[in-house]
């Protein structure tokens, strides 16, 4: 049994989670459920990070455009820290296409002139 | 002296928020005035993501929260003044102002919203004991030094205070090469939000010490090691708990604090639960034409609500420009048992459709009613499976509820039966 | 190369032997172990200008305490330091203390302390409406006052390096030894060699006089806690409230800074004499005093604790004068309190010993005197703007707390003792002082300092050597070691 707190509502259910049939208990709704499956199966984030910029500013913050799988976490923020960028840059723009494998994109949260 | 019919001090989510719903309102003559180089005040250092689910149904980091905004305003007329600091600010509405590009100048304002934000509790405001060495940082303070400036502030850390800023330096400490030791909470609960919690410490397997502050801290020049006791209920360290890490840096999240000395200085009234203006329903502050929104009125949780507030002093703003001050009979509302404060503090009868309520509750509560009550008369209540003083709570009473009060006090409570 | 003079230790008393002899052709050399002047019990005491009742009659402490005082108005207009002559009161709170207070004004009388007064409890309410209400009387002193310690520090050393005295920071004695000509003291940063020395080490100054083998005083380092509050308490009382003083000391004192903030303190407790932490038996001590004089004190608005450590020795007084181990080298030592306000005294002082040892003393044609410097927020209107156009890095304001622009930072940068660190920015021009701490402002600060100076902003400190503040970059920049 893996322990959880859910996190999709702020009433932060203690969730217990089989590792091998992902069933789930100490939820309060069918959302809680989905959640401590997933966060087993296969959990996923979204990585915010900084790179290093030729521009007006020292930093440009970056993202992955989608939520990348949590084991990856480490290897994206290895692939983040080789890049150097270059003024002009608009939010959005792909600066990692694929980073680490994992179909996800580090792109630019900020516009720098 | 320089006229403008708005003035906004503080170019942060608040101030740019209110700015365009004054210009939605009909407003053409808005001046933002904002102290740092550029507009969206902490969202420009809050590079994580989590922003804008309620106001953009989509998850947003800050940059890109603030940078929506300062897009749309690049559509209006509304004028930004960067690099801008407001010295002084009179109960007539004079701005006293100085920048390097137009010196020192004085403003005569329309109306004026206040949006300068909140400050972080420093070490000094709790009293932490111990050596006056470096490495200790507002949590705030270092996430500016990392974020935008690049730099790290050390590689052994240990996070006083579990408020959102302080968890989330904790994974962006981490994700930099950094080895967060603990992160220790003075009250029996987290201050931050579950899924900070979560992604913050959990998934870096960062421990939590609830009930557990920072009784020491020792190094000749840089910190070399921090002390951690249990406290007992009332909060005082109990001896023989005592834990030691040796660490180079200490993060305090420790609170915020609503940055109100322009308005002190105006004569607006403070309200001292809050730390900000006492308002009417619709933002204004005790002088007439003069607004607040945003953490300067009260610490919110979420931007989103920020701006959804500030949208609502923007455009109360335009109705004082366009029709003068609301009238009506003022009505008091106080915070009632299990309640910290309410925002607003006051109203009038038939100024709205509704009453918003916005205020925090003192402890974790579950499956408890927020009752409202007139005088001792209770006139609604709403029921709430959780609640939590780190979550800002907020009630809408309809107009007809109104009606047929005696005049108050209105007061809000927490009721568990 | 000869020097004619070699001050130990520039603390304000170091400073003020400077100043005070930088007026004449000679060659004086100043040897500081820190990386900044003022870096010692001048930067955290209480900051007070006293009257001179306390020392006992007849003592160097009280004949300096009372010459200090009436020399400090003078001394801080031309130095461009702020100070204000707010007046102090002692409390009578039992009718014990309604003897000492009598013993206290003939001390005064004694010491020659004008215009004193001992008030009676409807006066001292009068006076000061925010103290306990239970106050018997007080003795009311208007000549004693408050100043900023560590710009009078740097104000005197700053001009007496105008006027050619040497600084060497980082420079702490490690031996001495006998030569023709005097002296030769070996620091890190090379070897001096001097006809004279004064011996203004504070808490070292015992470890500076053993190397020339004068073991008769010990120095007893004594820590002493302190609250500073916000500004919304700064005029919680207009003038320095003290207690009857006791063995310990005189007492918990509160009283309104320069700086319009309130300050709380001190207790006395021995330590090391490096120890400047704070300890929750202190804070609590000074607290719990301190209300007994002003109830409605609101430690909610605290900003900052302190604590700073007095050289106090094994002597009742002062130990000034020449050694009895070499003839030529003189202490200035055990300076405790009143020795902020003797400080002015102690370098006039410092200057009749030397001429009475046969150094020549002639005066300069071409001294400098005098200081200025620009406190933006004090200026009207129309100098804020004129001074704006002159140089817009004075209408960038850095330190919103306290009102500090780039023009004023950049100002201290460069002039003859710039600040290299955070904290010597902070005590330069007030960046950093307010109710934020630096949260906002420090790392611009920092930023400042690096460009200024063509430093890396990882080799800026936050104060004293060894107080790093950055690691070094994120990506795979420099990174630096002093972990």
């Amino acid at each position: 049994m893996k322990e959880l707190i859910c996190i999709t509502c702020p009433k932060g259910c203690h969730l217990k989670v089989d590792e091998e049939t992902f069933a789930v208990t100490g939820n309060s709704c069918p959302r809680g459920a989905v959640y401590g499956a997933n966060e087993l199966r296969n959990p996923v984030r979204v990585v915010t990070s900084t790179v290093v910029v030729d521009g007006p500013a020292r930093r440009l913050p970056v993202k992955t455009d989608r939520p990348i799988p949590k084991s990856k976490i480490f290897e994206v923020m290895d692939e983040i820290a080789k890049v150097r960028v270059k003024a002009p840059v608009r939010v959005g723009d792909v600066l990692i296409p694929n980073a680490a494998g994992t179909d996800g994109n580090v792109v630019a949260t900020k516009s720098l002139p | 002296m320089t006229k403008a019919e708005l003035v906004i001090i503080g170019g942060g989510p608040a101030g740019l928020a209110a700015a365009l719903s004054a210009w939605e309102s009909g407003v053409r003559d808005i001046l933002i005035l904002e102290r740092d180089h550029q507009a969206g005040g902490i969202l420009n250092q809050c590079i994580h993501n989590g922003f804008g689910l309620h106001y953009f149904k989509e998850e947003l980091t800050g940059p890109e929260y603030a940078g929506r905004f300062i897009e749309m305003l690049r559509d209006t007329d509304v004028r930004v003044r960067t690099d801008t600091m407001v010295l002084d600010l009179t109960a007539d509405r004079v701005l006293h102002t100085v920048s390097p590009e137009h010196g020192y100048e004085a403003i005569q304002a329309g109306a004026i919203v206040l949006a300068m934000g909140c400050r972080e509790r420093t070490r000094g405001a709790i009293s932490i004991p111990g050596a006056r060495c470096s490495g200790i940082f507002t949590a705030g303070a270092a996430q500016r030094f990392l974020n935008i400036e690049g730099y790290m502030v050390g590689k052994r850390v240990v996070i006083l205070g579990s408020g959102d800023i302080g968890l989330i330096m904790a994974r962006r400490m981490t994700l930099e090469g950094a080895k967060v030791l603990a992160c220790v909470e003075l009250m029996p609960y987290s201050g931050g939000l579950n899924r900070n919690i979560v992604q913050c410490l959990n998934d870096f397997d960062i421990p939590l010490y609830l009930s557990h502050t920072v009784t020491d801290v020792r190094g000749k020049d840089r910190l070399e090691q921090v002390t951690v006791s249990k406290v007992d209920e009332n909060r005082r360290p109990i001896p023989g708990t005592e834990m030691v890490f040796d660490c180079d840096t200490l993060l305090l999240s420790v609170g915020l604090l609503p940055e109100n000395e322009l308005s002190r200085q105006a004569g607006v009234e403070i309200d001292p639960h809050t730390n900000g203006p006492v308002v009417w329903e619709n933002c204004e502050t005790s002088i007439p034409g003069v607004f607040a929104c945003g953490n300067v009125l009260h610490v919110h949780d979420l931007v989103d609500y920020v701006t959804a507030e500030s949208m609502r002093a923007g455009k109360a703003a335009a109705e004082f420009l366009q029709g003068g001050e609301r009238t009506g009979e003022a009505v008091p509302l106080e915070p009632g048992s299990g309640v910290g404060y309410t925002v607003p503090q006051r109203f009038r009868r038939d100024a709205a459709d509704k009453l918003q309520i916005f205020f925090r509750v003192r402890r974790i509560y579950r499956d408890a009613f927020i009752a409202v009550y007139d005088g001792e008369r209770r006139i609604a209540r709403f029921k709430r499976e959780h609640m939590a003083p780190g979550e800002m709570e907020n009630v809408a009473i309809p107009a007809m509820f109104l009606k047929n009060i005696t005049g108050g006090p209105l007061s809000v409570r927490i009721e568990e039966d | 190369m000869l020097y004619d003079v070699l001050v130990v230790g520039c603390g304000v008393v170091g400073a003020a032997c400077a100043y005070s002899l930088s007026r004449y052709n000679l060659r004086v050399g100043i040897l500081e172990a820190s990386n900044d002047v003022a870096n010692g019990t001048t930067k955290a005491n209480s900051a007070i200008v006293h009257a001179g009742y306390d020392p006992l009659p007849g003592t160097k402490m009280a004949k300096l305490n009372v010459l200090g005082n009436a020399m400090m108005p003078e001394l801080c207009k031309r130095l461009d330091v702020p100070f204000s002559a707010c007046g102090s009161l002692v409390l009578s709170l039992s009718p014990e203390d309604d003897a000492e207070l009598r013993k206290l004004y003939d001390q005064g009388v004694a010491n020659g302390v004008p215009g004193q007064r001992l008030l009676s409890a409807e006066e001292t309410l009068a006076l000061e409406p925010n103290l306990n209400p239970e106050v018997r009387g007080a003795l009311y002193a208007p000549s004693a006052g408050i100043v900023n310690p560590w710009e009078l520090c740097y104000a005197m050393a700053e001009t007496a390096v105008r006027n050619g005295a040497e600084l060497f920071l980082q420079a702490p004695v490690t031996a001495i030894d006998r030569s023709e000509n005097g002296f030769r003291l070996n620091t890190p940063k090379g070897v001096f060699e001097t006809r004279f020395v004064l011996n203004c080490a504070g808490v070292a100054a015992d470890r500076i006089a053993a190397m020339i083998g004068d073991e008769s005083f010990r120095i007893r380092p004594t820590k002493g806690e302190y609250f500073l509050l916000d500004k919304s308490e700064g005029s919680r009382v207009g003038r320095v409230i003290f207690q009857c003083p006791t063995k310990a000391g005189k007492g918990v004192l509160v009283a309104p800074t320069v700086h319009g903030n309130l300050i709380v303190g001190p207790n006395a407790a021995p330590c090391a004499a490096e120890d400047t932490s704070n300890t929750p038996s202190g804070m609590a001590y000074v607290r719990t005093s301190a209300l007994r004089s002003v109830p409605s004190v609101n430690f909610r608005e605290n900003i900052r604790n302190f604590a700073g450590v007095r050289a106090n020795s094994d002597h009742a007084d002062f130990i000034l004068g020449e050694s009895t181990a070499a003839k030529g080298f003189f202490h200035l030592a055990g300076i405790r309190s009143p020795g902020l306000t003797a400080a002015p005294a102690l370098g006039e002082e410092a200057v009749r010993w030397l001429r009475a040892a046969g150094l020549a003393l002639t005066e300069k044609d071409d001294y400098q005197d005098g200081r200025r410097r620009i406190r933006f927020h004090e200026l009207s209107d129309e100098e804020k703007n004129e001074l704006i156009r002159q140089d817009p890095r004075y209408g960038r304001v850095i330190c919103r707390c306290e009102t500090v622009t780039e023009g004023e930072i950049v100002a201290a940068l460069h002039t003859p003792i710039p600040p290299t660190t955070v904290n010597g920015v902070k005590r330069r021009v007030g960046a950093g002082m307010g109710r934020c701490q630096g949260g906002f402002c420090g790392p611009r600060v920092q930023e400042i300092i690096a460009r200024e100076l063509g430093m890396d902003p990882t080799d800026v400190l936050m104060d004293w050597p060894g107080t790093w503040v950055l690691c070094g970059e994120t990506k795979g920049g420099a990174s630096h070691d002093e972990g």
